[in-house]
């Protein structure tokens, strides 16, 4: 069976000014159907270019992207939008929920462009908000909830397509380490439940939470393999230092 | 994502910020409302003309002859002849001979009232009817007899509404009163349509000095014909004087066809004008849609990472400003009957002449199509600049 998620021999530059940036090269990486995955790295190590890749928000520069056997970077715009709607639920630092729109409106977003009728997607909005533990708050509006509640109705609006992939991008970065952890079991329940799920972190506290650690620097895979190894976690400094000792 | 959906989401953005919206729908506002008001001023304008064109009687010609020293004229015989030669195009005629004398009754001078000398079938063509006593009859005419008809106006005024069996004089003639018009206008006023004296056109061209008639009135049978019907008259005056400049022939529906090309060519440039405020009202809404793609960066981020496709977001900010747009045409429309019917209201006040301003449903649905395509005009600059946002970094934009 070939993996869900493909990388071979991806590269992404860009330029600044007259310098190139060389934001992803050459990764090669496969990630199976059901796998929970962090990626991890510094800022600037490229994690968000691989996570706006996978999330088929960009295509790469050379090197092919392989989602469900599909491939991504010779798709058009419209394609890509499609196929964003169709197999990825995103999860950002930020919520990115629309202020304007009731919880049950926020969550309807994707179904609504996926082109669902009306009492069909309004039901599902309605499971996935209850799945999250906000089903009591379903006319509210995002600015009426705290952080975490925030978070948790971008998790039901990124499961309720039931997409390939979760695309996690620092779901805990701008919570409290309490609240931090619920959005983190709820993840961790996601993927008991058999969904893949990506997450994209700097703290190696967080990405220990998942089976796999992917671990990117300067644009390159530095460690792929368990979350519990020793080496997983390991931090350039320590690196060095455990190599001098 | 449908249509409907679109439109309801259209209608929500533009709710949760009205006033914003309603400062941008002014200009619309504004420029409809102009049209409208224009327009309805100049169908009243136009109905305004038209009433007072056919109390002269859109069915007949007015002749003219001014002669040709004299070796040649023309006679009311021959115009007689040239009516009863044609009975297909020519109804009646009458002579009409315009009397300058002074008119005196008892020893008051009436300068304001219109004296003119005519024949009997003069107040059937007119349409003008008689109250009292009788009209005039061939034997006042043939025998040239000293008698008159009065207007309802100089009745009241002058003889206490029993003019007939009364006298007066015009010059130094005296003559006396057979029959008084039926009031023609609403009401009665010095120098009005009802401030008048019908002589017999044979005594009346005796007092002139020409001692000819120089003034024929025809009507014709059928009005839609009364080129054909002026063109006829013309020939026949042409082959008598054998001289263009001897005679005039006016036709007062083409007058009033003239009038109207001019009142509509006016209120066209006015109207020409207004809409140049429908043009600045679009720009206006550009400006606060360009402004609100700015606004809503992350928004279209987000749902583009969603999965909207770029006709998605296009659709949804084109129908936003047409919905702006078309929303400030409606109001404006709605202002424009209000002014309108304030208009009416005013000037028949301020001018005592009624003039109904009234829009038509013409320009009331160009009104509306023209700002609701003045809106898809000039949305879709700001919808391409959503539609092509990189998502990556609209999702970054703060």
């Amino acid at each position: 069976m070939s993996a869900l998620i493909e990388f071979q021999d991806v590269c992404k530059t860009y330029h600044m000014g007259d310098t190139v940036v060389r934001a992803a090269d050459h990764i090669s990486l496969q990630i199976q159907k059901g796998e929970f995955v962090a990626i991890v790295g510094q800022s600037g190590s490229g994690k968000s270019t691989c996570m706006n890749i996978i999330g088929c928000l960009d295509v790469p520069t050379s090197g092919t992207y392989l989602l469900g056997g599909e491939d991504v970077g010779r798709m058009n715009k419209n394609q890509l939008a499609e196929i964003r709607n169709r197999m990825l639920g995103f999860i950002f630092q930020q919520y990115n929920l629309l202020p304007k729109l009731t919880l049950l409106e926020n969550v309807e977003v994707p179904l609504m462009y996926a082109g669902m009728p009306k009492a069909e997607r309004r039901d599902r909005a309605k499971v996935a908000l209850e799945v999250v533990g906000l089903g009591d708050k379903l006319k509210n509006k995002p600015t009426q909830l705290s952080g975490g509640q925030q978070q948790r109705v971008s998790i039901a609006r990124a499961l309720v397509g039931e997409p390939a992939v979760i695309l996690a991008d620092e779901p805990t970065g701008a919570l409290d380490s309490h609240t931090g952890r619920e959005v983190l079991s709820m993840l961790q329940k996601l993927h008991d439940a058999g969904n893949t799920v990506v997450l994209i972190t700097h703290d190696n506290s967080i990405a220990v939470q998942a089976q796999r650690i992917i671990r990117l620097e300067d644009g390159r895979v530095v460690y792929d393999g368990d979350a519990h190894a020793p080496e997983a976690v390991v931090t350039p400094d320590l690196a060095g230092k455990g190599g001098a000792s | 994502m449908s249509f409907l959906e679109t439109f309801q989401l259209a209608i929500k953005n533009i709710c949760s910020s009205k006033l914003r919206t309603f400062l941008t729908m002014l200009g619309i506002i504004i420029g409809v409302c102009a049209v409208i008001v224009i327009v309805g001023l100049g169908n009243g304008m136009q109905g305004y003309i038209e009433d007072s064109f056919a109390d002269l009687g859109t069915d007949s010609l007015t002749v003219m002859v001014m002669g040709r020293g004299s070796s040649r004229s023309v006679s009311e015989e021959d115009m007689y002849q040239m009516v009863a030669d044609h009975p297909e195009e020519f109804k009646q005629l009458s002579p009409s001979v315009s009397v300058s004398s002074f008119l005196k009754i008892g020893s008051d001078t009436v300068s304001s009232s219109t004296v003119s000398g005519v024949s009997e079938e003069y107040f059937s063509m007119k349409g003008y009817e008689i109250s009292e006593g009788r009209g005039l009859q061939y034997t006042d005419i043939s025998g040239r007899k000293k008698v008159c008809v009065v207007g309802q106006y100089l009745n009241m005024a002058y003889f206490g509404g029993s003019a007939v069996g009364q006298t007066l004089k015009v010059g130094n003639t005296t003559f006396e009163i057979v029959g008084v018009m039926a009031a023609e206008s609403d009401d009665l006023e010095e120098g009005g349509a009802d401030d008048c004296v019908f002589l017999p056109y044979s005594t009346a061209a005796r007092m002139s000095y020409t001692g000819s008639i120089n003034s024929y009135t025809v009507t014709v049978q059928d009005k839609d014909r009364i080129a054909e019907a002026k063109t006829l008259v013309e020939t026949t005056l042409y082959n008598i004087f054998e001289d263009e400049d001897a005679y005039t022939v006016i036709s007062m529906s083409e007058m009033l066809d003239t009038m109207n090309s001019m009142v509509n060519m006016i209120i066209g440039v006015l109207a020409a004008i207004a809409a140049i405020s429908l043009v600045v009202g679009g720009i206006g809404i550009m400006n606060i849609m360009l402004v609100s793609v700015t606004e809503r960066t992350r928004e279209i981020g987000i749902r583009k990472a969603l999965g909207a496709k770029e006709s998605a977001i296009m659709r949804q900010f084109v129908i936003e400003a047409a919905t702006t747009s078309a929303l400030g045409g409606v109001l404006g429309i709605a202002v424009g009957y209000l002014l309108s019917s304030v208009a009416t209201v005013v000037i028949t006040s301020v001018l005592g002449t009624s003039l109904t301003v009234s829009p038509s449903l013409l320009a009331v649905l160009v009104a509306f199509g023209v700002s609701t395509g003045i809106g898809v005009v000039f949305g879709y600059l700001p919808a391409k600049k959503a539609a092509n946002l990189n998502p990556i970094d609209a999702l970054r934009y703060d």
